[in-house]
Formats: structure tokens, sequence, C-alpha cells
């Protein structure tokens, strides 16, 4: 770990009770889901982390506890360095509180990352979907959600395909 | 049968004022296909006459699920699918996913191998700005400019198909290195390139950098500060506009950009005049770069030598029983990366494309995660357009550059 990023990581460490693990030379913080918004506040302000790069999610389905993985990536652009902060999620429809007031790039990522994960932004300004249509069910990019091999439903078949769907788990 | 639900006004009232509800203000649509949104775009314009009072862009349109696709695909599978995202900068889509791949598993390409990276990935820069050139001033009224960058923009697209059989999608950079050596040829073809291309880069300042039409619909158009930049996590040229000399061929090197000469451009204004300067800047020192690769191009391998991960050379299965087995077990089975999770990023002609790779230890990639200029672009296009007349739009559209298949994925 260089000398940029240690005191940053130092801080989270003590103040959110964060696990820190390293991998390639990237150091990801792993912290509690109450504590995003607190954790950002603190890296923007103190540790000039005035971008926040990435907001994605990974599904780690069938296991529940955790399922999800939100992974924020944030960047420095006085250090030019980058920091990874992961926060584990349980259940099939866990929700967190929004970084938009911290980041206001975060709307648009969130917003995507609710319509392929299906993870819920509490405080969210405008929470729609992104990339799939308003009235799509489901959310694409968690593991159990198919990968194609279905039947295509037609307007003429519609009702008949529907019926024979798997409700409720996606 | 469902009805097909759209969105009502109602759903999208706290981006509308009230004017929109009583009838003051006209809420209209943009697309998704107008010529001049530069892709499926659509747009909700909301217009106190001519001038727009609200924004709210609507992307998705080319959401084709590649990432999703990616995790049932082996390694190198996947990699076809990535020149599809930004299919303007297609060879740098290639080179991110190769970094990730490589920072994965702790590969180092060869130094040709860097070498031949950038000077691609650099023809890549100036043949997309070519591009955004051509058709952000044709959006404009300066129509000949056009046929002038397209006929540069060609011989671009004449080196790619030389190296790699393909005119954009190219899938030429590989993890662990490149598809192929570059034919003999291709020396003389970037040297032409960079010879003729200062020139013409003249003749196209003469069009535009001092035509009183083209200052009056750029200058003071669409502005954008660096503190709205960073808070949006706008990247590229636009925040260079504002600014700040940011670039991640600079701040954070890949591929050693470090061994090059090169400097950042800026502006102060943040329009889209300052705009088209820095891109117009950015080419001549993408060509300084392609330059002084060329000029220290060295020769060896392209690829690393580990065969467990990189497929040994053609001519090698002929003659070694090992390199049967390992081009055979590479191409059923695939390579399998340590577990763990990476991030790389490189300098996009729009900004920071970053890739986000987690493996679980088997040959498919478990999530890859694309971060994309075009995306914060179109999210920061609200704050940018807000007061500006229907018209200009098409002009601040087209200064930030956006690609659609960028930011859907």
């Amino acid at each position: 770990m260089n000398e940029i990023l240690s005191p940053a990581v130092e801080r989270i460490q003590q103040q959110f009770k964060a696990q820190t693990s390293e991998f390639r030379g990237e150091v990801t913080l792993l912290i509690s889901a109450d504590a995003n918004v607190e954790a950002a506040t603190v890296l923007r302000d103190e540790f000039a982390f005035d971008m926040l790069s990435v907001v994605t999610a990974v599904d780690y389905c069938p296991q529940t506890n955790p399922r999800f993985h939100l992974v924020y990536i944030f960047y420095s652009t006085a250090n030019h360095a980058y920091l990874n902060v992961r926060v584990p999620l349980d259940g099939d429809a866990p929700t967190i509180r929004t970084l938009e007031t911290v980041y206001p790039s975060a709307n648009w990522r969130e917003r995507e990352v609710w319509d392929l994960f299906g993870i819920r932004f509490e405080g969210h300004s405008d929470l729609r979907r992104l990339l799939m249509p308003p009235d799509w069910e489901g959310h694409p990019l968690r593991k159990d959600y198919p990968l194609g091999y279905e039947e295509v439903q037609f307007t003429f078949n519609f009702d008949e395909i529907d019926i024979r769907k798997p409700k409720g788990v996606l | 049968m469902r009805e097909i639900q759209e969105f009502t006004l109602e759903e999208l009232k706290h981006h509308l004022s009230e004017k929109a509800f009583s009838g003051q203000t006209v809420v209209l649509n943009m697309g998704p296909q107008h010529p001049s949104t530069h892709g499926v775009l659509r747009l909700i314009l909301e217009l106190d006459g001519e001038i727009i009072v609200n924004c709210i862009p609507d992307v998705g349109y080319l959401h084709t699920g590649i990432e999703k696709t990616m995790e049932s695909k082996t390694y190198q599978k996947a990699e076809v699918l990535v020149d599809r995202m930004d299919y303007m900068y297609a060879m740098g889509n290639t080179l991110v996913y190769s970094l990730a791949v490589e920072k994965l598993i702790g590969l180092q390409p060869p130094p040709r191998a860097e070498a031949i990276r950038v000077i691609l990935t650099e023809l890549s820069r100036i043949q997309s700005h070519l591009l955004w050139l051509g058709t952000s001033a044709l959006d404009l009224a300066a129509q000949s400019t056009f046929l002038y960058t397209m006929r540069e923009r060609e011989l671009i697209l004449d080196i790619f198909e030389l190296v790699s059989g393909a005119r954009m999608m190219t899938t030429f950079i590989r993890p662990g290195g490149l598809w192929r050596d570059v034919p003999v040829q291709f020396e003389k073809m970037v040297r032409d390139f960079t010879k003729v291309m200062p020139k013409r880069m003249a003749e196209y300042e003469s069009m535009l950098t001092r035509n009183p039409l083209f200052l009056d619909r750029t200058k003071g158009i669409g502005k954008i500060d660096t503190r709205t930049c960073l808070a949006y996590d706008v990247t590229g040229p636009t925040l260079r506009a504002s600014g700040l000399a940011h670039d991640v061929r600079k701040s954070n090197p890949y591929s050693g950009y470090d061994l090059y000469d090169f400097d950042i451009p800026t502006q102060s204004e943040g329009d889209v005049y300052a705009r088209y300067l820095v891109r117009m800047e950015e080419m001549r020192q993408s060509v300084r770069i392609i330059e002084q690769a060329m000029d220290k191009l060295p020769y060896g391998p392209v690829r690393d030598p580990n065969y467990k991960y990189v497929p040994p050379p053609r001519s090698e299965i002929g003659v070694s029983m090992e390199a049967l087995i390992h081009h055979f077990k590479l191409w059923t089975e695939g390579f399998i990366p340590p577990k763990g999770a990476v991030y790389t990023a490189v300098e996009s002609p729009r900004g920071e494309m970053g890739v986000f790779m987690e493996s679980n230890g088997t040959p498919k990639p478990y999530r890859v995660h694309y971060r994309t200029p075009s995306g914060p672009l179109l999210h920061a296009l609200p704050v940018i357009a807000k007061g500006h007349f229907v018209a200009d739009m098409i002009g601040i559209i087209g200064s930030i550059d956006i690609v659609l298949g960028d930011c859907d994925r």
C-alpha cells in the first residue's frame, strides 16, 4: 500500500471497522451497509477523493449472506489514486442509502444498479430504470436471471408463455 | 397481452417545472431517431418558446446486455464482444480488457506489443476525433469539413484493415500481447499518415477556427465548470476544456505512455469552442506520440511466452506436442486466472474508460463492468443545456462527443 492511500485506509478502518484486503496492488475496504454515506463523505472531504468512478455490484447467488457486494471505486484527481470500497448486502431485495447527496454522479450509476441488480437505494431522487424498458420485469444481471434458451414471447403467444414463467424470485 | 408502457408526465414531474402541467411550456420529444443525436438517444425537452427549461435524457435504446453475455463466455471469447461497445474506439476497448486480464493473471506483454498498442490506440483516437469533427461541424451546417475528415479517417481504417483484417471491430489487441505481428507495409502506411496529417489539420482549422459562423454557434455555448465536471464524473476533453489537465495516460500511465513526450491540452472556458480546440490539439499530440513510438519501435516477439494463458504461435503447433496441448486446452477450456477483482482504466477519446473485472477461479469472468465515459456526459447534459436554444442543443450534443453504444453497453 502506498503512502497516499494508507492514511485514508487507516481512518476508514478505525472509524467504520472496515476490513482491508490487497490484490495486485489494489486496496479494497469492506465496510458495512449502514456506513456508506459517512465513509464516502470522509473520503471526499478529508482525503480529496473527488470522483466516484464506479458504482456496480456483484451477485454471489445462491449464497444469500451476503448475496451482493456493492462496489464503489473512488478516484482522487489530486493524488491520482483509486480506492475500492465494497459493501456486502444480504437477501434477495436489499436496500442501501444513496450516495447521490455526496456525489451527484451516483444518480445514474445507482439507477443502473437498481435496473440490472434490483438493489434499492433509499433516498434516491429518481429511481427509474436506466437501460431496460420501464415495464421490464426482473433484473438481468442477477445470476438467477436466465441467459437465453427461453421461448420468445410474441403478441400471439404472450399469455400462454406468461403463465409458465417462474414468478417471484426475479 | 400487456400494453406497452410509456413514461407519463406524472412520472417525470420531479424533472419538469409546474408550467409544463399548466400548458405554459411545451414538452417535446427529440429522438431516438433524430439524426443529430449521434445514435439512438432520446431527449425529453421542456421548452419555453425556443429556450430549454429542462432536459431529460432517456438512454438504453442500444442496450445489448454485453456484460451479461460475457459472464457465459471464456475470457478469449468475451473479448470479441467488447469491440461493439464504444465502436469508435474498438482498439481501446480491447486494450482495457486485455490490461485487466493481464493484471488479474500477472502477464507482461513484450515491449514491441506495447509500442504497437500505443500506435494503434492513438490512431483510433484520431479516427474517433475525425468523425466527431466531421459530424459535429455538419450539425452546425459546415458541410465540407465532413468530406475532408472522412478522407483522413479512411487512411486510418486502411491501417486497421491491414493489421487485423477488419476496419472497425478489430479484436487485434489480446491478453498477453497482440493477435500477431504487424505486416511490413505497416510502417510505411503509418509514416505516410503522420506526414500528411499536420497539413490536413491546418485545412480543417482554416475552415472552422476563425469562421465567424462557427464561432457564433460555439463560443459561450454549453458551458460547464471543473467542479460540476468532477461532481458528475465527467472526464476526457470535456473536463480538460474546463481547465483541469486530467488524463489517464499521464496520471496512471499504461502500455508505456510514460516513455513518450506529449502535452495535455487544456482550455479554461468550458464551452463548445473550448472542447473543439482541445480535441484539435489532442489530434496533434496523438500524431506526436505515434511518431515517437514509430521511431523507437523495438523488434522482438509480440506475445507473452506464458503458454498457460497466451496461445502459442501457429508455427509451433506442427512441431511441438506441448504447443498443441496448450492450443487445445486454451481454445476448449480457456485459461483460469486467480480469484480476485481488479480495475484498470485507459483514456478513451471521450474520457476515462475503465473495466472492473472479477474472477472466481473459473475460465469465465464472474463479473465484467465497463465504466464508460459517455454515461456521465449524458448525465451532465441537462446541466450543460439548460437555458440554451434548441438549436444550440445540437451543437452541445456534438461537442460532448457521445457514443451510445458506449453508454448503453
